[in-house]
């Protein structure tokens, strides 16, 4: 197995969406979660109308994949060789307290489908057509060493040629972040930067 | 009815979450379900509630369903016929 790459990163965080670490769209007029999401969903001219039905939770790493995988020609791999692997500390309690809310009244069903986190990589594999590994955990922070095992061990026991790692979060006050990763191994040809643990953690992260 | 059909399509709107999309594009015979609006089993789910929750309507027989959710014509229809006076 060649060493693996990160061929792009995304983050989106409430002042900004940064590719690679650069400010690719801010939030220049602070809108809100809601308005922010769709200002990307918009300014890349994404044509999914799913999109609006979607949780807070699944609208976040649905445009950071969007976002992510937006220049990717992801024919070069077979469904079953993409995989997702995504942690949050949150799982879905922001939808999980709107429903319960709602079961005063008349429990909506649209709400209900998302009270699962990894409904989100459900929405990101049927978009980016992925069947490969899809795992979730639930972590009280960023569990970097874990993410970066967890995606070697992928890549050398089973098909894996690329994953999308990372961080997507959205709690009961609406604070959010996402932190995407392309991780495949290593062609020379588009290397951002490594897949190692301390470069994550301490800088990409953090941008 | 024509006020019933209009109140639906606006309802349905907002209730369905149908970004970018607005009563005059509706066109009340268009199927709503795959050709028409896209929309999905949660969107009929949804619709149930939306007839009980306004209209106090519940749909007892399921296999008509199909029938009632075939169009806003449809549906108007069936809410005029079934509304509690």
């Amino acid at each position: 197995m060649n060493n693996l790459t990160i061929k792009k990163y995304v983050s989106v965080k409430s002042d900004a969406l940064r590719i690679n670490g650069e400010i690719a769209l801010a939030n220049g007029s602070s809108a809100d979660f809601g308005e922010f999401m769709k200002h990307i969903y918009h300014f890349y001219k994404v044509s999914y109308l799913k999109f609006f039905k979607m949780d807070a939770l699944s609208k976040l790493g649905f445009i950071a994949s969007k976002v992510l995988l937006i220049d990717d020609d992801s024919s070069r791999f077979e469904p079953e060789e993409k995989a997702i692997v995504v942690a949050n500390r949150s799982s879905s309690l922001n939808t999980d307290v709107k429903y319960n809310q709602s079961i005063s009244e008349i429990p909506s069903p649209a709400v209900f489908v998302y009270t699962l986190p990894n409904i989100l990589q459900g929405e990101i594999s049927i978009h980016h057509n992925m069947k490969g590994e899809n795992a979730f955990f639930v972590q009280e922070k960023p569990d970097v060493p874990f993410l970066v095992n967890y995606v070697n061990i992928l890549f050398k026991t089973t098909r894996t040629k690329k994953v999308i790692a990372g961080w997507i979060e959205v709690d009961v006050n609406n604070f959010y972040q996402a932190f995407l990763m392309d991780v495949e191994e290593s062609d020379n040809n588009s290397l951002i930067a490594n897949f190692d643990i301390d470069l994550i953690q301490n800088q990409l992260f953090t941008e | 009815m024509e006020d019933l059909k209009e109140k639906l399509k606006a309802q349905l709107i907002e209730q369905l979450n149908l970004e970018d999309i607005t009563p005059a594009d509706i066109n009340s015979s268009d199927p709503l379900f795959g050709e028409g609006l896209g929309l999905d089993s949660i969107d009929a789910l949804e619709i149930i509630v939306l007839l009980q929750k306004e209209y106090g309507i519940k749909i007892e027989d399921t296999k008509k369903g199909k029938e009632i959710f075939q169009s806003i014509d449809t549906l108007a229809a069936y809410i005029e016929a079934n509304k509690k006076s």
